[in-house]
């Protein structure tokens, strides 16, 4: 399987699994307009692979492998939204389409090129938040403010923005995304790196997340909590 | 700095103080800790005391007597740290920096004692005499947090003091420390972070000159190596090496750690912190797994759809319950005063009637409005307030106050502003950007004060019907929609977003709810009453010395041609600027009588409340904009909004006389 094939599979996947939990077969086939028999056939090439765990009839889930590759896609499309949008001024109707073509020939290095030339955006202009980069970085201005990129190697572990927590889960931070002022504000209040933090609630409509962190509680906009990235919690970083 | 300019290892702060006649203390901490709460007890002032972060909008001076000894106590503002820049915490920094108290009282939460020490140490690094006050131990007990209070005092090197300040305990102790340290000035400990930084902090150090522009040399190292902008501009002539060499190890912690120096710094003393509160903090699990009263209370107050309900039932019911009371209370009270001497403010006589007519009229209107409607809605915002209801308001409207450019916290003042737009126009202040805060501001003044509610009340509910005088309120609701939506686009300037404090519930404090329903309505006498009389007064003068004919000649185009309302509102409208509910008063003066639809038509009862809510904003809201954002800005809003009054009116007017 073409791994431009792989990657779209493995993006509709994520997609279809957020809303239902599952990604039946009809669902896939729908999605990517293809026939039901091809999809079951792809599933299973994916399955042996390791990245979706396949069950005939019931559907299809990611593998952690799976949901690494499906985000680092999706960050990819979402990026590229953003630069065809705000940079190349793209009408909107072709956006996504062009998208989906770019996002599979990416480069890593491109990628973050792309990032720092854009100043790290937080979400696509369809209103989708962009995930964290896999760069061991623990704020952007050590890729901003530099020539060169600054961390080569990548993480041990895909990131989740504060956001994305259920109510009552932790997680320790793991990188602040945006510009100084933002991250120095959060860092006065308490949110430094390595802290642990959980997740209180979720304000109705994208109103502020409130969040438990040195056992006060902070409301935050929902719009700067996305950018406070953790591991979720028992993982321990270095 | 007096002492031994050519020692620089003697610290003055260390020295006997000779006895002064008066000291100076400030209170100083992170907002929401009890402050405001503590300097009530120490002074008995009645400083203002709610449970929503950052109210205390400027600082408040007490005075306290102890053991025969004179302190003055400033209460600043709550702040987290120093190096942030909204303007409650430049006057916090100005004042603990420049002004050098004799002793700061770092008043803290016991049960965030992390976050809390974060601001303590940053105190330390001022090097400033310090007590801290360990606040709120009561809760911190309930939640099963034991403090090692000597432990801490060692630690850090000052007078530890636990209190509950708003049942007074702890504060004689407080006191005794303050008189004991105003003396002693006891010296922080020097607490030290890790090498990384502090190798650098003392290679900058090496670099000062002793005892530059005032500050301990290491405060001035930190800031300078944190890029703080003040800091850099002082010491650029003073000492340009330190500052080079700074910006240089500034540069190598970013690389180093990838963030910001200043960040780096305050995860170092966050560092410190949780070092400290490991030392000092034991917690006692909770027996079960009770879940707290906050957080059952949140599951409604909080809740998707339950949570609106619950505050539109609150706001609903605030200004329903005020305005059903205020009626009735206010019909007494006209009664009972005019009973005392009849209200007239136009009158011919003698220089010492007009005076005194004048002078009446203003104290009657002044009276009938604090007493029946200002102080009910007061007292039942401050139960809100200080039970902890109003941030989860804020936090449950902050989406739709994004529309205006605005968010969450800016509740608050606009709730303020249903009272008295004055008060509401100054709390402003909490809010961050200079833009939302303007923003804010001016939304403010176009909120139906209870003045404006009095007019909309008294001439459209009473005369028209009461259906209309909602239709007024409703379009005044979608006026400070459109009108913020517009200014939030054409303003420059940036919006940030909310980060706020939830402190959790608790049962109101009754002494603490009057006395901040008390301390809002003194300032708001003090601001109004001069204004009703001396503006009364010089209306009553001017009215008689005929100089009122050509104010409504010069008004009657606008008045008459534009708004079709008779030529004597054109005065009725100057008195007004005043305050908007003399406009009644004035009317019923000048017709003769009270039951206004004898003289005016229904349509123009319905223009003349709809110009009275709009047009200028009141002379001492006036006045108040000014004093926050200077006089440009002042009119620049009384303009657009009284020419905002008179095309709504003139449509208005239009559109509705085919039909009424």
């Amino acid at each position: 399987m073409a791994s431009e094939q792989l990657e779209e599979y493995l993006e509709n996947i994520l997609d279809i699994e957020e809303k239902h939990g599952v990604a039946k077969t009809s669902a896939i086939a729908k999605c990517l307009k293809v026939s039901p028999a091809s999809v079951t056939e792809a599933l299973q090439v994916l399955s042996e692979k390791g990245y979706v765990n396949y069950e005939p009839y019931r559907g299809a889930t990611l593998t952690d492998q799976g949901l690494e590759m499906a985000r680092k896609v999706k960050r990819r499309h979402r990026l590229l939204e953003v630069f065809l949008t705000d940079v190349l001024h793209i009408s909107e109707e072709n956006v996504h389409d062009e998208a989906c073509k770019m996002e599979h020939t990416l480069s890593d290095e491109t990628e973050c090129a792309l990032c720092k030339l854009l100043k790290a955006p937080a979400r696509c202009p369809h209103g989708s938040l962009i995930e964290a980069c896999d760069r061991d970085v623990e704020s952007c201005s050590a890729c901003l403010d530099e020539p060169e990129p600054a961390a080569s190697c990548s993480r041990d572990e895909p990131l989740i923005p504060v956001t994305s927590l259920g109510p009552g889960q932790k997680g320790t931070i793991a990188f602040i995304r945006g510009d100084n002022s933002v991250i120095q504000r959060l860092t006065d209040l308490g949110l430094t790196l390595q802290t642990e933090i959980q997740l209180v609630r979720k304000a109705p409509l994208l109103g502020p997340v409130e969040i438990a962190v040195r056992r006060t509680r902070l409301a935050i906009d929902h719009a700067i909590a996305d950018h406070i990235f953790v591991h979720s919690c028992g993982e321990k970083h270095g | 700095m007096s002492g031994c300019p050519d020692c620089d290892r003697c610290s003055t702060h260390s020295l006997p103080s000779p006895k002064k006649d008066e000291y100076v203390v400030a209170l100083a901490g992170n907002a929401n800790v009890g402050k405001s709460a503590t300097f009530n007890q120490l002074t008995g002032v009645d400083q203002e005391i709610g449970n929503w972060p950052g109210k205390t909008v400027e600082r408040a001076e007490g005075l306290l007597q102890h053991r025969g000894q004179r302190i003055r106590v400033i209460d600043l503002p709550g702040i987290y740290s120093i190096t942030a820049l909204s303007t409650e915490e430049q006057i916090s920094r100005e004042f603990i920096a420049h002004d050098h108290p004799d002793v700061v009282v770092n008043v803290v939460d016991a049960s965030a004692l992390e976050r809390n020490l974060f601001f303590t140490l940053q105190l330390m690094e001022l090097e400033s005499p310090l007590i801290l006050a360990v606040n709120q131990m009561d809760l911190a007990a309930q939640k099963g947090i034991v403090l090692d209070f000597p432990r801490l005092s060692d630690l850090l090197g000052i007078p530890v003091i636990p209190t509950v300040a708003i049942q007074g305990k702890g504060i004689a102790e407080l006191s005794d420390a303050i008189i004991r340290a105003v003396r002693s000035r006891p010296h922080p400990r020097l607490i030290t972070y890790g090498k990384e930084v502090e190798d650098r902090i003392s290679r900058i150090v090496d670099l000062l000159p002793g005892g530059a522009g005032g500050y301990p040399s290491r405060w001035t190292a930190i800031k300078l190596l944190e890029g703080d902008s003040d800091a850099v501009w002082e010491a650029r002539k003073l000492a340009p090496d330190a500052v080079a060499a700074a910006g240089e190890f500034g540069r190598e912690l970013e690389k180093i750690h990838g963030e910001p120096a200043a960040t780096v710094m305050s995860a170092e003393r966050y560092h410190a912190s949780e070092q400290l509160v490991a030392e000092v903090m034991t917690i006692r699990p909770p027996g079960d797994n009770d879940i707290s009263l906050t957080e059952r209370i949140d599951r409604i107050a909080l809740h998707p759809v339950l949570g609106y309900i619950l505050l539109a039932l609150m706001i609903g019911g605030l200004l329903v319950w005020t305005f059903i009371i205020g009626a009735w209370i206010s019909e007494i009270l006209t009664a009972f005063l005019s009973g005392i001497a009849p209200l007239n403010p136009l009158i011919k006589g003698t220089a010492a009637d007009i005076v005194f007519n004048g002078a009446w009229t203003g104290l009657v209107a002044a009276l009938t409005l604090i007493i029946p409607y200002v102080i009910p809605f007061y007292l039942i915002l401050a139960l809100i307030e200080d039970s902890g209801f109003l941030t989860r308001f804020s936090l449950m409207l902050d989406r739709g106050m994004h529309k205006m450019g605005l968010h969450g916290k800016a509740i608050i003042p606009l709730v303020l502003g249903f009272g008295c737009t004055v008060p509401a126009c100054l709390s402003c202040r909490i809010i961050e950007s200079p833009k939302q805060k303007f923003l804010a501001a001016f939304l403010v003044t176009l909120v139906p004060c209870s003045a404006r509610t009095i007019v909309i009340l008294g001439v459209v509910a009473a005369f028209v019907n009461i259906w209309w005088a909602l239709a007024l309120y409703l379009l005044d609701f979608v006026l400070i929609v459109i009108l913020g939506r517009l200014a939030f686009r054409l303003l420059p300037g940036e919006s940030v977003g909310m980060i706020m404090e939830m402190p959790d519930y608790h049962v109101p404090h009754i002494p603490g709810v009057i006395g901040q329903t008390w301390q809002r309505t003194r300032s708001l006498i003090g601001i109004v009453l001069p204004s009703y009389l001396v503006g009364s007064i010089v209306i009553t003068a001017a009215y008689a010395m005929g100089f009122l004919e050509p104010i409504n000649t010069a008004l009657s185009p606008i008045t008459v041609l534009l708004l079709g309302l008779p030529v004597m509102t054109g005065v009725v409208f100057v008195f007004g600027i005043i305050r908007k509910e003399m406009t009644i008063l004035a009317l019923a003066a000048l017709f003769g009588t009270t039951v206004f639809s004898t003289v005016l038509t229904p349509v123009q009862l319905i223009v003349f409340a709809l110009v009275t809510m709009l047009y200028v904003p009141c002379l001492s809201t006036i006045l108040a904009l000014a004093k926050e954002f200077g006089w440009k800005k002042a009119l620049a809003i009384s303009a657009l909004e009284t020419g905002l009054a008179i095309v709504l009116g003139a449509i208005v007017f239009r559109v509705l006389s085919p039909f009424m």
